[in-house]
């Protein structure tokens, strides 16, 4: 029986943190079973909406961008392919910061039962956008057999993007959720970001209708950068990346990642006491 | 003395409560504008500064937790008792490491296991099977820990035939039954039960605190908050009374109980005046209970003496009252003392007095009783006072009593309140006597079986 000594003071630092959150993976698992389980319980179509939904949407934003608004495409690719590539990581990021955001407020009565390294939590969110994402990047599969379009070795790169889409969605999520426990009104500011973030972000269009001069500070959006950076994993080239902004997006990102990190940590303890 | 695991040192919790100003001063409009300018100022302060922001004019510091220091050892049981809002639940929360003391330390050597509440976690739209990996993953155990004892917990649980259904449809008990089945199956080196069994009937509180009492014979530590005295005296051997957020007693749990009850109670006086029905010449001031060292208190030792102490004030000259008293438990009246049987009757009261009933040699079983007391006019028809009702509560172990029964602790309050000396004859010859009997009849001590026509010929 190994001997663990605990010692509880006020403003001690918890040695053990890390360790903790590695013998609480089975937790963090169960967690994200727990949240998808529930999702279709009690639904006749049950899976199913889970590929409807992307499928239905994707259709939607063809027809709106791509026909009646007749914005231009990348190079040759279809239009409909090009916002759909762009739409599966601005989902991710969406739905993982949307319930990110509320993580916390939704399990209080976990927070204040239980102990468990609280990261998990938000971290837990996370799975469920991701599900959601390969579920709409098995239907990218369908459309690009659908259109006849053969993606070129640049889609070996897209784990990769997909990382630093889920690391773009932590860093703010963890931010806003620490400080939603004590503050309630970050609960009103992420359907307002989504929304406006939707419009501002290059999902609907190409970045490469933002004038040359702007186009640097464009990239300040994180968004921009993986958008880019899926686009051009998936149509293979032919979508345009753009280097130094892609660089100051990853900046932004970590930045984001630190920052939540470090002010989660920092209120972690008074969760319990405020939630 | 056994190793030492979890070592508390003035340990404090303390928190901020806000206050609202009187109301009255919301009179112009200015001045709600006002108000509310100056709030809104303080609290953005307040947030750029970091500060947590709480609603209300003015602060207080609240302190949960005061200086509260004790120690546990390997395979100790001990009770945390006190009333509400005592700071029994925000200790085990610091224990539990869900908030972070404010002042003073605690050092702890192992896991610690927290059963705060029944169900803790649990989804209403998940199955039964689902909810107790979801919950036992909560509670600390790994996947393969819940599988090995997924049969024991439901059997624990009785819901095997609702295991597939969604835990909303399931009644309180069951889900209350399921809940607990999990936490009763976890192995912890500490653990740690907050008031989880004031939920759940007779039968399930009977259940757990068996569970509980298993995990203590199994050399684990146990810290256990509770209400139920009863409980509390039969698991713990020792016990810690908190009020206030202070530690006001540690020590051998029967003592501690007893400091408790007394307290709890308003001063050691059982009774106030009421007004009451019909003649009004006659006041009952004070009933005080008395133990056998003469101490007034609520809760008396098994065998002791009885002494109850009558204080009244009569407000005319009273001839020949008559007093009776009944001490009766749960199961009716047991005994009592009556005027009307015995000749003892004053000849009158007036004014001011005390009157005074001793029982002795009564053993009472560890229960609560209610004494009820009342006086008649000399036409024995009429009351002065028709019924007053106290309360004492007796207390003990069946160690204390002599029963060597191993589940004696678990029955006292089912089956009756009165201990009277009997001897069991059993089939192979032995007698068996408890309490002190002695047989004063010259009973027959050997079965007699063929003159009831019992034997084995007579049976066909």
């Amino acid at each position: 029986m190994q001997e663990n000594i605990t010692i509880l003071e006020p403003g001690r630092a918890e040695k053990n943190y890390w360790l903790d959150l590695w013998r609480y993976r089975e937790l963090f698992l169960i967690l994200a079973w727990r949240d998808v389980a529930v999702r279709y319980k009690q639904t006749i179509m049950g899976i199913a909406w889970a590929i409807l939904r992307p499928f239905l949407t994707m259709v939607v934003f063809t027809v709106v961008f791509g026909r009646l608004a007749k914005l231009p495409s990348e190079g040759h690719a279809p239009y409909a392919l090009m916002v759909f590539a762009a739409m599966l990581p601005w989902n991710l990021f969406s739905s993982s910061l949307s319930e990110a955001s509320n993580s916390l407020i939704s399990n209080a009565n976990l927070i204040s039962k239980v102990y468990f390294p609280r990261l998990i939590i938000p971290t837990a969110t996370l799975v469920t956008a991701f599900i959601d994402f390969l579920i709409s990047f098995a239907i990218l599969i369908g459309m690009m057999v659908y259109y006849k379009f053969v993606p070129g070795w640049h889609i070996l790169l897209l784990p990769f993007f997909v990382i630093l889409a889920l690391l773009v969605s932590i860093g703010p999520g963890l931010w806003i959720t620490a400080l939603n426990v004590k503050y309630r009104d970050f609960r009103y500011v992420i359907p307002f970001l989504v929304q406006f973030g939707l419009f501002v972000s290059p999902v609907g269009f190409s970045s490469s209708i933002v004038p040359e001069k702007w186009r640097f500070f464009y990239n300040l959006n994180p968004m921009v950068g993986v958008i880019d950076g899926f686009r051009w994993c998936i149509l293979g080239g032919k979508s345009e990346i753009y280097w130094s902004g892609f660089l100051l997006s990853s900046i932004i990102i970590a930045l984001f990642l630190w920052l939540g990190i470090y002010q989660f940590r920092k209120t972690e303890k008074t969760f319990a006491d405020l939630i | 003395m056994s190793e030492i695991i979890i070592k508390a040192e003035n340990l404090g919790k303390k928190y901020i409560i806000g206050h609202q100003a009187e109301n009255g001063r919301y009179v112009t409009l200015r001045d709600v504008l006002m108000q509310n300018a100056r709030s809104l100022w303080l609290k953005s302060r307040d947030m750029l500064k970091g500060k947590i922001y709480i609603k209300g004019d003015t602060l207080e510091d609240f302190w949960a937790l005061k200086d509260v220091s004790f120690e546990l050892h390997r395979g100790e049981a001990v009770g945390i008792i006190g009333r509400n809002g005592a700071g029994k639940s925000t200790l085990l929360k610091v224990l539990s490491k869900i908030t972070e003391p404010s002042s003073g330390r605690v050092t702890i050597k192992g896991r610690v296991a927290s059963l705060l509440e029944v169900g803790t976690g649990f989804h209403p739209e998940l199955t039964g099977r689902e909810n107790v990996y979801l919950n036992g993953a909560i509670l600390g155990m790994t996947r393969n820990e819940i599988r090995r004892k997924f049969d024991e917990i439901v059997a624990f649980a009785e819901v095997e035939k609702f295991l597939d259904t969604p835990v909303k449809r399931y009644s309180s008990g069951m889900y209350v039954r399921l809940a607990f089945a999990v936490a009763a199956h976890l192995e912890p080196e500490i653990l740690v039960v907050d008031e989880v069994l004031a939920v759940g009937d007779a039968e399930f509180q009977k259940k757990s605190i068996g569970k509980m009492q298993t995990v203590a014979n199994e050399g684990r530590a146990v810290l256990f908050v509770s209400h139920n005295m009863g409980a509390i005296q039969s698991m713990c051997q020792r016990a810690i009374w908190l009020d206030g957020g202070r530690v006001m007693s540690d020590g051998i749990s029967r003592n501690v109980v007893q400091q408790y009850m007394e307290s709890a109670n308003t001063g050691s006086v059982l009774y106030t005046p009421e007004p009451k029905d019909g003649y009004t010449d006659l006041i009952i001031e004070k009933i005080i209970l008395k133990n056998s060292q003469g101490e007034v208190t609520t809760t008396v030792s098994s065998g002791e003496e009885l002494r109850i102490e009558i204080y009244y004030k009569a407000l005319k000259r009273l001839p020949k009252p008559y007093f009776w008293i009944a001490v009766r438990s749960r199961f009716g009246s047991l005994f009592g003392a009556n005027m009307l049987f015995d000749a003892a009757r004053p000849e009158y009261i007036e004014g001011r007095g005390m009157i005074a009933c001793i029982f002795n040699d009564i053993r009472l079983l560890p229960q609560t009783y209610t004494i009820r007391l009342g006086v008649r006019h000399q036409n024995a028809i009429n009351n002065y006072i028709r019924n007053a009702e106290v309360s004492f509560t007796v207390i003990g172990t069946a160690q204390d009593l002599g029963m060597a029964g191993e589940t004696a602790d678990n029955y006292f309050e089912d089956f009756y309140s009165l201990l009277v000396p009997y001897a069991w004859i059993l089939p192979d010859g032995r007698t068996v006597p408890v309490n002190g009997f002695h047989s004063n009849a010259g009973s027959s001590l050997t079965p007699d079986l063929k003159s009831q026509g019992l034997d084995c010929e007579s049976i066909e």
